[in-house]
């Protein structure tokens, strides 16, 4: 190392020096996305502190720096997610086969706002919402039509619903009943992280406490029945879009999922039973190196605290299994083709960091909802990289790395500590109802903010290579009929007609039992959701014995 | 001497997206102006009944989910109703840019499309308030 100290003094004093006079860097300093400074070079030094086998060691072996399986890509491809589901179930069915055909593993369901909020087609909180960020859901005969003609054992299914989870997925059980797949054999995601709803992403119903009982009723349900199920992906990819840097993304979601495993705990679950179908999703935003930093370092901290914290003894339950989405926020509404770029360094950042599972973000999703070529165009920038681009031979292929190892422990660091000033606060919990949580989301949100404005970050086609625009014509956006407001409610009304009320009344009046027991509310809920009682019904039920959170956040 | 103009920040509907919200009320905020921010999930009702009692000059709202038409309709209908119509509003958000005559055809003031920096917000109220009262 000295030899390698002195060459490098000397090399500054000379070399370079020589060169600053001539002519002098871009920027005085330089930093990541995030402001990590980030200096000229990296060479051995850097990793001086760095232990190998204790630090980054092999894929599928503790820490898990390299990755979380030994063969990673050489043995399989991570799953291609898209993200679709958008007006009513009959689109949304035929956008899956779509997808099914041109080779797509997992589906991955997007829910309106009014179905994300427990609130039926026909409430008038609802107008003007319905099928509109996704599918529209009122009562299990839309997911019979999500679903038809695709058997539930041959898919997975990830399906982003946090406060109405345990409903979705009651669901998506009765519905294998139905097609006779049996809870035991089905596979996928409910994300169920309604932490992050509380501080990124606004979708909360219930108070954060019965909020955080309803997802463990899902945790603790599933460990019992549905042992493929990953019961929880707790995401930072939300918290990343509110706002937050690298750094805070990963801390936070961290955070959640130390309460998640203390809450479940608590419940006298065994951290090896449940830990292991947790699942974790991150965004994957602009600055290639510090992403994949982001990503290695996640997997080294979370084996730690598993291992540390938690005392977990089940390998499995020390992997931070990750699927990772194209941060919206990176994607511009200008120029809009140039986002198929950003799109690709997205799904780059996603396999260098190693990931599951990819979702890649449309080139139209900078002011719209994705058409279906553009959709298409994105899962094949996934295909030509898994296919043509060679990422795929070996694992991990920036370890080592001077920068990028440096970069991992230097997030690693300021991870920790964050974890640290969590733990003083008394938890996350307490962090999230203090509010330092969202005021540290939001200085990062403004600082990035600024930071553009002023030009000083360069974003292509908004601030710098700025062109006059042509208009696009409007028949290629994607639509959302105006209409679909009125044919979800008629749907709606002809399921109610159709049931058995006494039942439904008796299935509601049960759940409200099982309430007072304080109960597991996921056997009260499926019988229900079996009955036809919508997602409305059931979480008003919830809602009139729990109450409801409203935010009282000041800027 | 002249009043701060005062402005009400909100979000309509059930989306809860609101960086931008926030980023926008808080620099409106440092710019001098009296900021009202009601955060996410409001019915057109409170925002309006906000407006007016505490009468505010701007009504701004943000929308990323793609309910502004409905929305807006509704909110217009309100303030006209209440004899509010003086009350001016400003929308932004993921917009598409055809929506903006339409908006505007609504009695929309001004619809910020996305990308726009915030000072650019800000200078806009500034030099329209500063229009109407001289």
């Amino acid at each position: 190392m000295s030899t390698i100290k002195t060459a490098n003094d000397k090399w500054q004093d000379t070399i370079l020096q020589d060169q600053l006079e001539r002519s002098p860097e871009l920027n005085d300093s330089f930093t990541t996305e995030s402001g990590i400074p980030v200096k000229r070079l990296y060479t051995p030094l850097d990793l001086e502190q760095t232990d190998y086998l204790a630090d980054i060691g092999f894929p599928g072996a503790y820490p898990y720096t390299r990755g979380v399986y030994p063969t990673m890509y050489r043995g399989r491809h991570w799953t291609m997610r898209m993200y679709a589901g958008f007006g009513t179930a009959e689109d949304t069915n035929q956008r899956f086969r779509y997808l099914l055909k041109e080779g797509m593993r997992g589906l991955s369901i997007a829910f309106d706002l009014p179905t994300q909020l427990g609130y039926d087609s026909d409430n008038p909180l609802a107008e003007g919402s319905v099928g509109r960020v996704g599918v529209a859901v009122d009562s299990l005969a839309d997911m019979e039509i999500i679903f038809n003609g695709i058997p539930l054992d041959r898919i997975s299914t990830s399906m982003t619903i946090n406060a109405p989870a345990a409903v979705l997925l009651a669901m998506y059980i009765a519905l294998g009943e139905k097609q006779g797949v049996s809870a035991e054999n089905l596979t996928g995601t409910t994300q169920n992280d309604i932490l992050k709803e509380f501080i990124a992403r606004g979708t909360y119903i219930f108070p954060p406490g019965p909020s955080m009982k309803l997802a463990m009723d899902v945790v603790e349900h599933c460990f019992k029945h549905l042992p493929k199920w990953n019961t929880m992906s707790i995401t930072g990819y939300h918290i990343r879009e509110a706002g937050a840097d690298a750094v805070q993304e990963l801390a936070f979601t961290l955070a959640n999922a130390i309460a998640y495993i203390e809450a479940a705990q608590n419940r006298g679950l065994n951290v090896d039973d449940f830990a292991s179908r947790l699942s974790y999703s991150l965004g994957c935003h602009r600055d290639l190196f510090e992403e994949i930093a982001k990503f290695r370092a996640a997997r080294r901290i979370f084996a730690k605290i598993m291992k540390e914290r938690f005392q977990a003894k089940d390998p499995k339950s020390q992997l931070f299994r990750t699927f990772s989405g194209s941060c919206g926020s990176t994607l511009v509404a200008q120029q809009p083709l140039n986002n198929t770029v950003r799109i690709t360094m997205h799904a780059l950042m996603g396999i260098l960091g190693g990931h599951q599972a990819i979702h890649t973000a449309s080139w139209d999703e900078g002011y719209a909802l994705p058409a279906e070529d553009a959709s298409k165009l994105s899962l094949r920038t996934q295909q030509i990289l898994a296919h043509e681009s060679g990422l795929c031979n070996t694992i991990d292929p920036l370890a080592g790395s001077y920068y990028v190892e440096s970069l991992t422990s230097e997030i690693e660091k300021r991870v920790t500590d964050y974890l640290q000033t969590i733990d003083e606060l008394g938890g996350m919990l307490k962090a999230i109802e203090s509010g330092f949580i969202a005021d540290e989301i939001q200085e990062s949100s403004l600082k990035l903010q600024q930071a553009i404005d002023s030009g000083e970050k360069s974003i292509i086609g908004l601030n710098k290579y700025i062109e006059e625009e042509t208009d696009t014509p409007q028949s290629e956006y994607l639509q959302i009929d105006q209409e679909i407001d009125e044919q979800q409610k008629e749907k709606l009304a002809k399921v109610k007609a159709a049931r058995d009320s006494v039942a439904v009344a008796k299935a509601l009046k049960d759940l409200d039992d099982a309430m007072d027991r304080d109960e597991n509310l996921m056997i009260p809920i499926i019988a229900a959701v079996k009955e036809y009682a919508t997602v409305g019904e059931i979480c008003g039920a919830i809602r009139n014995k729990w109450g409801e959170f409203s935010d009282s956040s000041s800027v | 001497m002249k009043n701060k103009t005062r402005i009400l920040i909100s979000k309509l509907g059930l989306d809860g997206h609101d960086r931008g919200a926030k980023l926008v009320a808080h620099t409106l905020k440092n710019a001098g102006m009296d900021v009202i921010y009601l955060g996410i999930r409001q019915t057109v009702r409170q925002v309006v009944d906000t407006a007016i009692r505490d009468k505010v000059d701007y009504l701004g709202l943000s929308f990323l989910a793609g309910d502004h038409m409905t929305l807006v309709s509704k909110v217009v209908r309100e303030l006209k109703e209440r004899q509010a119509g003086n009350i001016k509003l400003i929308v932004g958000g993921i917009i598409l840019k055809h929506h903006v005559p339409e908006l505007k055809s609504l009695g929309v003031q001004h619809v910020f499309l996305p990308g726009t920096p915030l000072e650019e917000i800000a200078n806009y109220i500034k030099t329209d308030s500063a229009t109407q009262n001289t």
